[in-house]
């Protein structure tokens, strides 16, 4: 369930961005999900990539820094309300949430990616409301 | 009008004869009372009788800023703490203080000094000062203080910051004399030109003006901006505080109190004496001091002396404007900052590296410092409030540390530029 997010911290300076992309790139690293923090000093880009460990370790020797944090993916209906739900239920349960990203793979269905304070918690609530996680293993090949 | 002409205007050779009484009596002193200092002496083979005139000055050992760290804090007093009456302390290299002690006899010698300061600058006791420096540990703002009041002008001690305030006074109390940095000077004239006051209606006429650098441009441009005179001071904590050395109305260098410190200059890097006229390293020996008299300190300005008779009939030897340091001490907004106190909060906190870089500009007339630190790796959060937090831990910890705001910016790791021999770490872009 626990899927391992790439955070890169980045200098808000031209041309950082593009480095860490050429970088995955010409290690034939895939990216299934990105997303950018940014503050008017720095930015944090968060990824799901497809070889996590490896990717992790190539960005180090690049001289960035790098780490894994653990997050999870819910699968989630492409309807109108559907996020509210979810939410509704996880602070139901006083879950927090630092911060998510979302993308719509079809008109179907969604993945929100969720970094909450307290993931073991938050997998257990989801699933008893029968809400569907997306496995690491299919994350990644996405 | 000269305070005290006997000893400003004394010919060459009753200067030094007083000296020279007043630096065996010191010598002595310190020999008896400074056990580290003891140590040096003796490891030069000497004793205070070897100590006949000023010409044996060269013979004594140094006194460093490290010494006064090394015997924090009080260390380095002749004195028991019954006789001190006044501490004062300025930053040290690193995390401690440098602390100084003044017993009332040392008080009232500073306070003679300041006298002769504001006398030199024009000053007399119809007028009103608005003393403008730091009161508190810093010397400026009560060794300024209490000149004032020997002289019997009128203070406000409205002490630093609170521009508004500042203004009001001056307009609605007819302040005649400022005491304050250059560049706050700088700041109240861009503020009264915002204000639209019109600085006729002022009754300011002269700015004393010290405890950082300046220049002869930044002083026309003070003096056109405040519509005043602008008198140079001196002055360090180590050997008294601002009245040191002072200009005259000639602004032809400034008038050293030299029957309380000899001057010398010294080449910073063979530590020999330069003949006059040179520029080198000042190094001043207390001559009357009670509290911490120091015996040849080093104090990293740089500068020349200058023995002729001024214009203003005074003999007191002049210095000129400190033309830089020997060391990497920055002057920030009249705080003494030094790399290595930064350094130093850096190291104890884990989460930092010390690789950092200093940068520091000067806009419209105040000086600001913006740090980069490198984040370490294992310390990375991929939170931003996290991120954010340990931004705010540095900025506070500096803060207390240095007395001065720093703008804290997080960089990745390895981007601050490493170098085989001594690390730049300061980039000064202010032009002083």
């Amino acid at each position: 369930m626990i899927i391992k997010q790439l955070s890169v911290f980045l200098e808000n300076k031209t041309g950082r961005l593009n480095e860490v992309t050429q970088i995955l790139g010409n290690a034939r690293i895939n990216m299934s999900a990105f997303s950018v923090a940014d503050t008017s000093e720095f930015g944090i880009l968060r990824m799901i990539v497809s070889e996590p460990e490896k990717a992790l370790s190539i960005l180090k020797d690049a001289d960035f820094s790098v780490r894994l944090t653990d997050v999870i993916c819910l699968n989630s209906p492409n309807e109108p309300g559907a996020l509210a739900r979810a939410l509704n239920i996880l602070s139901g349960e006083s879950v927090f949430i630092e911060y998510l990203y979302a993308y719509s793979m079809d008109d179907k269905t969604a993945n929100i990616v969720l970094k909450p304070d307290n993931i073991q918690k938050c997998i257990e609530v989801l699933q008893a409301h029968q809400m569907e996680l997306v496995s690491a293993s299919d994350m990644y090949k996405i | 009008m000269i305070w005290n002409e006997k000893i400003e205007c004394a010919s060459r050779d009753e200067m030094r004869d007083i000296q020279a009484e007043r630096l065996k009596e010191t010598v002595r002193r310190i020999y008896h009372n400074v056990p580290s200092y003891r140590q040096k002496m003796q490891e030069a083979g000497l004793v205070p009788d070897d100590i006949k005139s000023v010409d044996d000055l060269s013979k004594l050992p140094f006194t460093l800023k490290t010494d006064m760290r090394d015997n924090y804090p009080f260390g380095l007093f002749t004195v028991p703490m019954s006789e001190i009456v006044r501490i004062h302390a300025s930053s040290g290299t690193t995390g401690k203080p440098t602390v100084v002690g003044y017993t009332r006899k040392d008080l009232n010698n500073w306070a003679e000094m300041v006298t002769r300061s504001l006398c030199m600058a024009g000053v007399h006791r119809e007028d009103i000062v608005q003393v403008a420096y730091g009161y508190g540990l810093f010397t400026g703002g009560l060794g300024l203080h209490y000149g004032c009041e020997n002289l019997g002008a009128s203070v406000i001690p409205i002490s630093g910051g609170n521009t508004d305030k500042q203004l009001q006074l001056m307009e609605d109390f007819g302040t005649t004399v400022i005491a304050c940095t250059p560049s706050y000077s700088l700041h109240l004239g861009e503020e009264l030109k915002a204000k639209g006051i019109d600085k006729s209606k002022l009754k300011l006429r002269v700015g004393i003006f010290g405890a950082e650098p300046w220049t002869e441009n930044m002083r026309k441009e003070i003096e056109s901006s405040l519509g005043i005179k602008a008198i140079d001071i001196y002055g360090l904590s180590e050997i008294m505080g601002p009245g040191v050395s002072c200009e005259c109305e000639h602004q032809a260098g400034m008038h050293i109190m030299e029957d309380h410190f000899i001057p010398e200059i010294i080449d910073p890097e063979t530590l020999q004496p330069l003949p006059a006229g040179e520029i080198g390293e000042l190094v001043f020996t207390t001559i009357t001091k009670e509290g911490i008299p120091l015996i040849r300190y080093r104090t990293r300005d740089l500068t020349r002396l200058n023995y002729e008779k001024c214009a203003c009939g005074r003999t007191l030897v002049r210095m000129e404007k400190c033309k830089g340091r020997s060391d990497d001490m920055l002057i920030i907004r009249g705080v003494n900052v030094f790399p290595s106190q930064i350094e130093t909060v850096l190291l104890e906190m884990s989460e930092t590296s010390p690789h950092y870089l200093i940068i520091v500009e000067r806009e419209g007339n105040l000086d600001s410092v913006k740090l980069m630190v490198e984040v370490q790796e294992q310390f990375f959060s991929d939170e931003i409030k996290q991120l954010e937090a340990l931004r705010k831990k540095i900025t506070h910890k500096l803060q207390s540390t240095l007395g001065i705001s720093v703008d804290v910016k997080l960089v990745e790791p390895k981007t601050i530029e490493r170098t085989a021999g001594k690390a730049k770490r300061v980039i000064d872009n202010r032009n002083l």
